[in-house]
């Protein structure tokens, strides 16, 4: 049973909730604002009301063609991603299924590369990417992407497949299934759910990767990070274009992400809290 | 049922996973012990060789080397008691009735996915300006001077902006931990008595102590790597007043070429990391075994 409330001890809650949210959600709502309005207008002083011009976002993609670095991060962080899947998913899956006595040491293990600061093979990693020539190459980001996501996919996967009762695949053996009927009938519509979660989880970290992004790309493969961190030397009046490039940067991640809450709390905390 | 057959099947399924990240685990770590012990420097092709302990001693000595590793204790640690404290309040604020929860959810956890580039350029331009951003303008409004945060306080004008991005993490978590909470518990304590600040202590506490754990580690491990923040706000500057050891390292090795020294900062990097990691291992690892 519900305790009661009363309607005004809501209100309240409401008022303040709603206030709280919106002052966190302010940088992004003014950048938004921001982009619709002229650069006179964007350093005029404080204004919610915008003049409701669309010549920034025409001006960040003719100067500084907006194009390549998003599709850059679009073809980065959804190739990384299924890359991890493809290396993960059997894994995830044969230690969820057969697990042996060394099944939690190797997942504690993988977790452990994860801690590895990145600066720490800052230095290799560079020097072996220039003498292979993966600089500012897309194969070279995404493999990075790959290994640096990997432990989290597994991890992640391992958390969803171990859900999955083993009974039931013996239930269907008993009823006559055959390996290829279990997995097409029984197993995949079952895996599926977590696969997805996994893979949008994932993307959005692959999206928003800012080290290796911005130290191993220039010009040809960078995403947006790299793309938007090239605008920390203004020149100019730059207020309003800033804002259009980061609000294409980021809208579309954010909506993936607001369907993705759920998901976030369980990968990011490795499963520990549900 | 296991029998060998799938027994080696899983071997092979694992087999993948587990060989890229050893490769990825120990090589270039390797690397970074043997260019850690070596003069090489990028710069000066010819002076290359054995340096023993030279460049831990190099790095060592460097005053910005103890300065980072404050900056980076005062960045952690200042952004972890922002997004904790933050996120117990709003969390519970959070919880209780009201109209629009959903949206509020959506208003709060939004800066997470603000990719790093964009919140400190944000912030930096449109917010924490001396001339045009909003807190100048809120300053003018009531006849002040506007504050120059970059060049005031740049330390803490990137905790501002790390802790925003962090504060949704922290909320999110904690805000999932409450609704596990059991009602009746809270109930039953409504009953006995207890107010708000004696439930809040001997029920809800002990009750997010572990999610608390996993936020402060997890937060951890990425906050000692904050990078992006620092490169497009000050630069580290000025002089070291902002740079952690991540930008340090990253300093002596991509602008000073100095690979031996940046490998001897690398392996410091690690081993604070590892302590770190330590205690994360653990508190997950016990949540394993239920």
């Amino acid at each position: 049973m519900a305790r009661s409330v009363t309607t005004r001890q809501k209100v309240i809650a409401t008022i303040a909730a709603w206030t709280v949210g919106l002052i966190i959600f302010f940088p992004i709502l003014y950048t938004i604002i921001t982009s619709f309005k002229t650069e006179p207008e964007a350093i005029a002083g404080f204004s919610l009301i915008p003049s409701g011009t669309f010549e920034n976002y025409i001006t960040v993609q003719t100067q500084r063609d907006y194009i390549k670095p998003f599709m850059n991060s679009v073809v980065l962080s959804v190739g990384s991603t299924i890359l991890a899947l493809i290396i993960a998913v059997p894994g995830a899956w044969a230690m969820a299924f057969s697990p042996t006595k060394r099944t939690k040491d190797i997942l504690m293990w993988m977790l452990s590369t994860k801690m590895m600061p990145a600066v720490a093979v800052l230095v290799p990693i560079y020097l072996m990417f220039r003498d292979f020539g993966l600089l500012d190459s897309r194969i070279g980001l995404t493999i990075m992407l790959t290994l640096i996501n990997l432990p989290i996919v597994i991890w992640m996967l391992y958390t969803y497949f171990r859900e999955i009762p083993g009974e039931i695949l013996e239930a269907s053996r008993m009823d006559g299934a055959g390996l290829w009927q279990e997995i097409v009938y029984v197993l995949t519509p079952m895996a599926v759910p977590g696969i997805a979660s996994t893979m949008l989880l994932n993307i959005i970290l692959a999206w928003n990767e800012s080290f290796w992004s911005i130290r191993l790309t220039t010009v040809e493969a960078a995403p947006l990070t790299a793309f938007i961190a090239s605008f920390s030397s203004p020149q100019g009046l730059f207020w309003a274009k800033l804002s259009a490039a980061s609000t294409m940067a980021i809208a579309p991640i954010l909506i993936l992400g607001w369907f993705s809450q759920k998901q976030l709390v369980r990968g990011l905390t490795f499963g520990a809290v549900k | 049922m296991a029998t060998q057959n799938t027994k080696t099947l899983a071997r092979l399924m694992m087999a993948p996973s587990v060989l890229l990240l050893l490769v990825w685990m120990v090589v270039p770590l390797a690397m970074t012990l043997w260019f850690s012990f070596q003069n090489y420097n990028l710069l000066d092709p010819s002076n290359v060789g054995f340096a023993g302990t030279f460049n831990y001693e190099f790095f060592y000595t460097d005053p910005a080397f103890f300065q980072s590793i404050w900056n980076t204790l005062v960045l952690v640690l200042g952004v972890l008691f922002i997004t904790v404290t933050g996120g117990i309040a709003i969390g519970l604020l959070l919880d209780q009735p009201m109209f629009g929860q959903g949206i509020v959810r959506i208003l709060v956890i939004s800066p997470f996915f603000v990719m790093p580039p964009v919140a400190a350029l944000v912030w930096k331009n449109m917010i924490m300006h001396p001339g045009y951003g909003v807190f100048a303008d809120i300053a003018r409004f009531f006849g002040l001077q506007p504050i120059d945060w970059f060049a005031q306080y740049p330390l803490f004008s990137i905790i501002i902006i790390v802790a925003w991005q962090w504060l949704p993490f922290a909320t999110l978590i904690l805000l999932t931990a409450l609704q596990s909470l059991d009602s009746e518990q809270k109930e039953a304590a409504e009953m006995d008595g207890a107010n708000f600040f004696n439930r809040f202590i001997y029920l809800v506490m002990p009750h997010l102590a572990r999610s608390i754990t996993v936020v402060v580690l997890i937060q951890t491990i990425f906050l000692l790597g904050v990078y992006a923040e620092i490169l497009v706000t000050t630069n580290g500057g000025p002089g070291y007043a902002s740079t952690n050891i991540a930008f340090l390292i990253y300093r002596t090795a991509l602008l000073g070429y100095d690979v031996g020294g940046a490998s001897a900062g690398g392996i410091i990097a690690v081993i604070l990391a590892n302590i770190v990691a330590f205690f994360l291992m653990r508190a997950v690892g016990k949540n394993l075994d239920r």
